[in-house]
């Protein structure tokens, strides 16, 4: 208790002081703990602890709810002018944004801080499968689109279906008539898929690299425009092997609409800051992301790119109006 | 005799000081989230982490501290349960069938004491099930698809039998009005809403935690309000706090049964300890025979959904351990906790990093004995609660459940929730329906639909697939005997008692 009231003392004083930093610092992971929305919240909280920004430790409070559905709309209704509450937001997100899933509020009703990190999409099959590369798995899909089937962690419509999509397409297989499995999130799938239930996963790229060491799965590409450093670099793109098929999964932060100027700078200053130093790389690759940095209009600009190209899918895969 | 010596080894790390002491803090810790309602071991290893991280404890002792507090979460989960009838996790809703009516009779102590034991034994066995068949027990998880998955589910509704109380009509209601609750949200597979109403905050479905709490802790404040004029009578405790001989007699197979199943169903990620330790409860009941007291309060109703969830949660380890895959939600969180350690968890785990693994396996051991060493002197304490003035215990008991689960979702919609909830739950406990199949089917429904529509979907449709594997059909088989079997042994009863008869 002494402690807290000492820290909110210490809060306050420098909350006077010229370049402060917002008051309460806080991250709404907008899921159950334990997710990326979670490691997103953690990543920017040791940050700014290790660089020592704030000298209040940031929280990390859980706000679970459609993949963000609940916090973006909590945040802009109720919560709209809090300086020090940044929301964890991903690619998932947005890509729901676009489809209408977040209520009446747009890409426009709130600030955009700050894009840390990115995942990338990745094609897996068992060790054992006869599918030597993409290839081989898109002209088996092609030849007959009813013997593979894909799983994934997400429902229809999500971006683990869309993934499998993709490629369905690339093999000329119509979304409609392409096998999926949605599973309840990435461990479930990976599971279905070691145990031989579905044949071709379309997961992420940061959780296969421990899978890969165990010998029970094989990766086929990955869904980045580039190789990927790191453990991964030895698998191949998509885009290499011949297929336009990319899939990137922005990981960063918004505030709410009413933010104030001051706080909203301090939070790019602090980003700008903390991006271009070693020790957040490092502490990104911890969390198995990979670098993506974008802030203020820069981050708003792309976000708004990406809910064009997401509503474009949408309305081929039959999405709209969902 | 190399496990051993890792093993060994194992206790070596996890008998430092340090980690002994870390292992002890845990393990506190663990009961008392484990007690409150509403909050359970996912929020307390997360709310723990980032503490162990930011106070640069090695990644051995971060994982004792969190392996200790999942622990003691499902110690702590049985003491509201049978002192308060509201669990105070999601293991422990069963255990009020029978650990409540034992404590308003009096034998509180006797509960307390047996499911200690029953908690310890069940982690017990799940943890030398760890280190025997680690490796063999994961190709049992890989093996369950979602054909299997429905199968078991199918299984787990066929032992609802034996949760059924006065009223086979009511217990069947109940269990639809879960199911029917269970499919708000998000449909996982073709990613449509369902009764969602356009509210945001039902996408996801009604989270658990605010139907558990709905059902026992704000209805048990409704009910006491109706009885507000009726003078509360105070339970009294006889002065036995531990369980006797031949409560244990009769408990010791119970315990040792429902441990190794609760082990196996733990094991599958997906399942979890409110369906193992349902199955557990059901299937000793049935197994129970004639005289038993299930429902008031027998011993073995609390010994054997404690055995099961403990054993249960200690076995979703094995996935995250061998697999790398998580096998609950807490699990997923220690997975989080050694991403940032920069450990992988995987099917390498076991060589890559003997440290660690042996380490959490030896500080499981440890922190059992330490649970089980520090409840039995408790229950003395714990018993002080029953006399606290009802008027005072329920209504602060749902203040606090309430408070845990706006604590971890954030919202003020879930707290609205779980009042209607609770005003639903009030009304089917004044007309006497048991709340038990209503949880069972909320959990059940979701997993059983999902799961045969993606079998479904895997084979195109075609219904043949949830017979095509060894597993799925030995599932089946205990299905139907689960069914058959008590009739059966009634029929073969029956036939018996005109002979004896006659014999006299």
């Amino acid at each position: 208790m002494l402690k807290k009231s000492v820290l909110a003392l210490a809060a306050c004083v420098l909350a006077g002081s010229a370049f402060a930093a917002p008051e309460k610092p806080e991250c709404i992971a907008p899921a159950k703990p334990g997710g990326g929305f979670d490691l997103t919240c953690k990543l920017v909280q040791s940050a700014l602890q290790n660089g020592k920004y704030l000298d209040a430790p940031m929280r990390v409070t859980y706000m679970p709810g459609g993949i963000g559905a609940v916090a973006y709309n909590t945040v802009i209704a109720n919560r709209p002018a809090e300086g020090g509450t940044v929301v964890a937001f991903s690619g998932g997100s947005i890509l729901n944004l676009a489809l209408g899933k977040f209520g009446k509020y747009t890409e426009k009703d709130v600030k955009w801080v700050a894009a840390v990190g990115a995942d990338y999409g990745a094609v897996i099959v068992r060790a054992d499968s006869p599918y030597q590369n993409l290839k081989d798995l898109i002209e088996a899909t092609r030849a007959n689109p009813g013997k593979i089937v894909y799983g994934a962690g997400g429902s229809v419509g999500s971006q683990d279906w869309m993934k499998s999509a993709l490629i369905a397409r690339e093999a000329g297989v119509n979304y409609k008539n392409m096998r999926y499995v949605a599973f309840e999130g990435g461990g479930e799938a990976m599971t279905a898929l070691m145990g031989g239930h579905v044949q071709a996963y379309t997961g992420d790229a940061s959780e296969v690299a421990a899978h890969l060491k165990g010998g029970r799965v094989r990766v086929l590409a990955v869904l980045s425009p580039e190789r990927l450093p790191g453990e991964l670099t030895a698998i191949p793109t998509a885009i290499e092997q011949g297929y336009k098929v990319e899939w990137t999964i922005a990981r960063g932060y918004y505030v709410g609409p009413k933010v104030s100027d001051a706080d909203y700078r301090w939070w790019l200053g602090s980003f700008d800051k903390m991006l271009g130093s070693p020790e957040f790389d490092k502490l990104r690759a911890e969390r198995g992301l990979f670098p993506f940095n974008l802030t203020g209009d820069k981050l708003a600009d792309y976000v708004g790119k990406e809910v064009k190209r997401y509503t474009l899918l949408a309305q081929e895969f039959g999405l709209a109006g969902q | 005799m190399e496990t051993l010596s890792l093993l060994m080894q194992g206790f070596a790390v996890a008998g430092t000081p340090e980690n002994l002491m870390i292992a002890l803090v845990g393990c506190f810790l663990g009961t008392i989230v484990g007690l409150l309602p509403g909050l359970g071991p996912i929020n307390g290893v997360a709310i723990l982490l980032p503490i162990a991280f930011a106070m640069k404890l090695p990644p051995e002792s971060a994982l004792i501290l969190l392996c200790a507090v999942y622990a003691g979460c499902e110690y702590g989960g049985r003491i509201s349960a049978i002192l308060i009838n509201v669990p105070g996790d999601a293991g422990a809703v069963m255990t009020t069938l029978d650990g409540y009516p034992m404590a308003k009779k009096g034998l509180a102590g006797p509960a307390l004491s047996m499911s200690a034991l029953a908690s310890f034994i069940g982690a017990l066995v799940a943890t030398i099930g760890i280190v025997a068949f680690a490796p063999l027990l994961a190709e049992w998880a890989i093996a369950f698809g979602p054909a299997e998955y429905f199968v078991l589910m199918v299984l787990a509704l066929c032992c609802l039998g034996g949760l059924v109380g006065d009223s086979l009509p009511k217990a069947l209601t109940a269990c639809l009005i879960g199911l029917f609750l269970s499919t708000v949200g998000i449909d996982s597979n073709s990613g449509i809403y369902r009764y969602t109403f356009d509210l945001l905050h039902l996408q996801d479905g009604i989270p658990f935690i605010v139907i558990v709490i709905g059902l026992f802790a704000v209805s048990e404040l409704m009910l006491m309000l109706q009885n507000a004029h009726a003078a509360g009578e105070p339970i009294s405790v006889t002065g036995r706090l531990m369980f006797n001989t031949q409560e244990f007699m009769l408990a010791k197979w119970t315990m040792l049964r429902s441990a190794l199943s609760g082990f196996f169903i733990g094991v599958l990620p997906g399942a979890g300890a409110t369906i193992a330790s349902a199955m557990c409860y059901a299937a000793e009941r049935r197994m129970a025979g004639k005289d038993h007291q299930f429902g008031q309060g027998d011993i073995r109703g609390v010994a054997a959904p404690e055995a099961a969830n403990n054993a249960s949660a200690n076995g979703s380890l094995v996935p995250m351990l061998t697999l790398g895959v998580p096998g609950s939600g807490t699990t997923a969180v220690m997975i989080g906790a050694l991403t940032l350690y920069n450990i992988t968890p995987g099917p390498t785990l076991f060589q890559d990093q003997p440290v660690i693994v042996w380490g959490l396996i030896a500080s499981l051991f440890i922190a059992n004995v330490m649970l089980l060493v520090m409840n039995i002197p408790l229950i003395r304490v714990f018993v002080k609660f029953l006399s606290i003035p009802n008027w005072l215990l329920v209504p602060g008991v749902a203040a606090i459940s309430l408070v845990g689960v706006y604590a971890v979702h954030g919202t003020t919609f879930d707290l609205i929730l779980g009042t209607l909830i609770g005003g639903l739950g009030y009304l089917l406990r004044v007309m006497n329906f048991p709340i038990a199949p209503f949880i069972l089917g909320f959990v059940l429904g979701d997993m059983m639909e999902q799961n045969l529509r993606r079998a479904l979907s895997i084979s195109d449709g075609d219904p043949s697939i949830l017979f095509a594997s060894p597993i799925a059909i030995g599932l089946w088989v205990a299905a139907a005997a689960m069914l058959i079997g008590p009739r059966v042994m009634k029929a073969i009863d029956a036939r018996r008692v005109p002979q004896e008869a006659v014999a006299h």
